[in-house]
């Protein structure tokens, strides 16, 4: 437990449009811990949660220093594997979108491009994802139902579903209850929960408040810079910077 | 212990999904090949115009090839009267088209009930639709005799032309004003309204003038349209290669334009021949001017416009 | 004049131009429909042109026409899918990209009659094809590149940039993003460019003069190597070059050119129209 499972080295990253969204950003992440990145808009937070699993190659013309590994190989090596470091690395977006298709079709999609072809086993995976994300009961009998007419909070279960279903690693949650309700944002905490049990979790929280309610450890970003991390119990009560004390207690942001 | 197993992954140059890579690289090589294609295509057809038309450059003294007789049986290749009524047939277009086309544009952007667009819309892709020979040959059956009994000594003049090559352009200029006009912020208009303005004082003081980057380039197109057609043409100017006399009677007279002495005679020349060279050499000349224009409207209102606005007679 | 009853004369004018333009248009369908429509019988449709033409049908002119645009999809398609492909999914911001869009611009441009002089110089005289259906469809299919080019590019950028992202999320390729969440969502505007690029091709005339259309040949081409009548064609020789041509079959002619031209425009807004209600995003 004590070696860093995913652990970012002096990063910085610039977009095409030359604002420098992370700055020498260094921090380790452990196995099965929730971790909360938290911060003010445009801190970085989800531009880091994207280079996790390099969606930030999506991006044209951006640059980047500094490494992130995971297990100790280097993410950005040549020999790497995209398309299987985002299965073991998955990410649930702020806007949850399902692909057209069924719900089926949605949970199946990236297994089989993972070249998994055995049903028993799609079905297999299919069940327990949509159990681990909360959403089996409601959508056991109509699995073959277009996606897009899910509600907002089941919209987003099935998001994160189909990003159990690659048995990943560690999960990135980019403000994944962001258009929810209060009803559906607690039935995601509640399955959080669950989750970190199985899985990594590197969280965008919607608030400070539910990052301290869901948080093992956190750290605060502001502009591009990291200015703090740490325990959750710790820093939500006794943050060490100013900075991290001003923006909790609310003084701006 | 999974995850060990698992950590091999993307340390591993291949894994499940990589069997596909090799088709995958060869999808992705073809697509970039064909990307490319347009560029090559239209180095291609240059250089083929240019291999079968440069002899007529050479061989035939510049003066002469621009000179004012094309008569081909006595080895006169003067491209001046085929310029001259290529020119005379879409000044003549778009002396009609410009004000018809504008009109209707604003007419359904600004005037017409939704109700009205619906169906004025179809009718004018159905327009653009009609292919050319279909019109020529309307033209050239029904049109001329109505035209010759207005009381021209024949009916297949270059206003005639004009006319067909008028209808034929105005889906585009239709298609590309309407754009431009949609594209005039509405609150232009409501400005304009609210401080009293009539519907029509809105219109030509704020909308037009507003417009008038998206007009300017309907016009180039519609003047390509124009310049380019050949078979209604070729059917109803009476193909005289003379240079048109000036005066009055200018538009109601025989002409024949570039494009029509091309399709008229290359079937009855030898390959190889002057005579041969020479059309091609017209056709060197169509495609430079082809190019100008867009080179001009690009110059006019940018790349984007254009693009946009390439699409606009199609639908 | 008040400045009302001047916004009234405005309105008015406008209204009647916009009639101008209307009119005569409705009036070509009409007329052509109601002179050519006596005309139009099982046996125009399936008998070979008699007696100098002035008898019989417009068999082999049709199918020239129908084996002409089945060459031309041929020729245009899989190379203007590919461009538009590269140019929605692949294309940097560059001087490339640049090139390649002001190519298309100009091929768009470039006259009907030099796109035929391009073929007859390439095709039928460098290539040794000879004036054949080969040669007619490759100069046809070049021609509609453009449009149908420009009309899948938009199709393409119309699918919504999240879903490449969740597919690409999802471990999926770059390949298998474009196969499985973008080609399926824009191939009905695919198909509609496809289909105006078809339907141009169909009617077109000045491209086929020098590279594939016959006066008149009574037996039907054997291979992509042979000349074919075509209908554009046709329609012109029948119309010009045959004294004392009977006005019926000559109107029958443009009445079945006119009316699979106009299917074209039909179905591809059709597949448009369908398209957009059908699309649950």
């Amino acid at each position: 437990m004590s070696d860093a499972f995913l652990s970012v080295r002096n990063l910085y990253f610039t977009y095409d449009d030359g604002i420098e969204a992370l700055h020498n950003v260094t921090l380790d992440i452990y196995r099965n811990e929730l971790f909360v990145l938290f911060g003010p808009a445009r801190a970085g937070k989800s531009t880091l949660l994207r280079l996790c699993n390099r969606l930030s190659d999506l991006s044209e013309h951006t640059e980047r220093q500094g490494a992130i590994t995971l297990n100790g190989k280097d993410i950005f090596a040549a020999d790497i594997n995209i398309s299987a470091l985002r299965r073991r690395v998955s990410m649930v977006f702020a806007i949850p979108t399902p692909l057209p298709g069924s719900i089926h079709a949605n949970l199946v999609y990236g297994l089989k491009l993972a070249g998994i072809r055995d049903k028993g086993e799609l079905e297999r995976r299919v069940e327990r994802s949509l159990r681990q994300a909360a959403l089996w009961d409601e959508v056991k009998d109509r699995l073959d139902t277009s996606a897009l007419a899910l509600s907002g909070g089941q919209r987003q279960r099935l998001c994160l579903a189909r990003s159990l279903a690659l048995e990943p690693e560690i999960i990135l949650l980019d403000n994944p209850t962001s258009g929810l309700d209060p009803i559906s944002t607690a039935t995601v905490e509640e399955s959080l929960y669950e989750l970190k049990q199985r899985y990594t979790i590197i969280m965008v929280p919607h608030s400070v408040q539910q990052a301290a309610r869901v948080a093992d450890r956190a750290a605060f970003l502001l502009n591009g810079e990291l200015i703090e991390v740490g325990r959750a119990e710790r820093m939500f009560v006794h943050p060490q910077d100013q900075r991290t004390e001003d923006y909790i207690t609310g003084r701006f942001g | 212990m999974a995850v060990v197993q698992k950590s091999s992954q993307i340390d591993a140059p291949t894994d499940a999904t990589s069997q596909t890579n090799w088709g995958e690289w060869f999808i992705e090589g073809v697509i970039k090949v064909a990307g490319i294609s347009s560029i090559v295509i239209i180095g291609l057809i240059f250089l083929f115009l240019l291999r079968e038309g440069l002899p007529a450059f050479l061989d035939i003294p510049l003066r002469q090839l621009f000179g004012t007789r094309w008569y081909p049986i006595e080895d006169a290749f003067g491209m001046a009267p085929l310029l001259a009524g290529s020119l005379i047939v879409t000044v003549g277009a778009v002396v009609i088209a410009l004000p018809l086309g504008l009109t209707t544009a604003i007419y359904m952007g600004e005037i017409a009930p939704p109700w009205q667009r619906e169906i004025l819309k179809p009718i004018i892709e159905v327009l653009a639709g009609i292919p050319s020979i279909v019109l020529g040959f309307l033209g050239w059956i029904a049109l001329a005799p109505l035209i010759q009994r207005l009381g021209a000594p024949t009916g297949l003049t270059a206003f005639t032309g004009s006319l067909i090559l008028a209808y034929m352009s105005l889906p585009t200029i239709i298609s590309i004003a309407e754009d431009a006009l949609y594209a005039v912020p509405k609150e232009y208009r409501g400005g304009a309204l609210a401080i009293g303005a009539t519907q029509w004082q809105s219109i030509w003081r704020v909308v037009l003038p507003a417009a008038r980057p998206g007009l300017v380039i309907a016009v180039m197109l519609g003047i390509g349209r124009a310049i380019g057609e050949t078979m209604a043409v070729m059917m109803v100017t009476g193909n005289a290669a003379n240079i048109p006399s000036l005066g009055s009677g200018i538009f109601f007279q025989p002409v024949r334009t570039m494009t029509a002495t091309i399709a008229a005679e290359m079937g009855e020349v030898a390959q190889g021949s002057l005579h041969y060279s020479t059309l091609f050499a017209i056709g060197i000349v169509l495609f430079v001017i082809s190019f100008a224009i867009n080179w001009l409207a690009g110059r006019l209102v940018g790349m984007k416009g254009m693009r946009r606005s390439r699409r606009g007679g199609m639908l | 004049m008040s400045r009302q009853q001047a916004n009234k004369l405005a309105v008015g004018v406008l209204t009647v131009v916009a009639a101008i333009v209307v009119i005569p248009i409705l009036l070509v369908i009409v007329y052509v429909v109601w002179q050519g429509l006596p005309a139009l019988s099982w046996a125009f449709l399936t008998e070979a042109p008699r007696n100098g033409m002035k008898e019989g049908g417009i068999m082999p002119a049709l199918l020239g026409t129908i084996l002409l645009t089945l060459g031309t999809a041929i020729v245009s398609f899989p190379l203007s899918i590919a461009t538009a492909i590269y140019l929605a999914e692949y294309a940097g911001d560059n001087r490339l990209t640049r090139w390649i869009r002001m190519a298309i611009v100009n091929l768009a441009g470039i006259p009907s009659i030099v796109y035929g002089l391009f073929g007859l110089g390439a095709f039928v005289l460098f290539m040794g094809f000879g004036t054949s259906i080969l040669a007619g469809s490759l100069t046809l299919g070049i021609m509609t590149m453009p449009v149908v080019i420009s009309t899948a590019e938009e199709a393409i950028l119309a699918v919504p940039q999240q879903f490449r992202t969740v597919s690409l999320s999802l471990g999926a390729s770059r390949w298998q993003t474009i196969r499985y969440q973008v080609l399926p969502h824009a191939l009905p505007g695919i198909i509609t460019g496809i289909i105006l690029g078809l339907g141009r091709a169909a009617g077109e005339t000045a491209p086929i003069l020098f590279t594939v259309a016959a006066f008149y040949v009574p037996e039907l081409p054997r291979s992509i190597f042979d000349q074919t009548m075509a209908l554009p064609y046709h329609l012109y020789v029948i119309s010009t070059q045959v004294p004392g041509m009977p006005l019926q079959i000559q109107y029958g002619a443009a009445l079945v050119l006119l009316l699979i031209v106009l299917s074209f425009t039909l179905v591809a807004t059709l597949v448009r129209t369908q398209m957009r209600r059908r699309r649950e995003w």
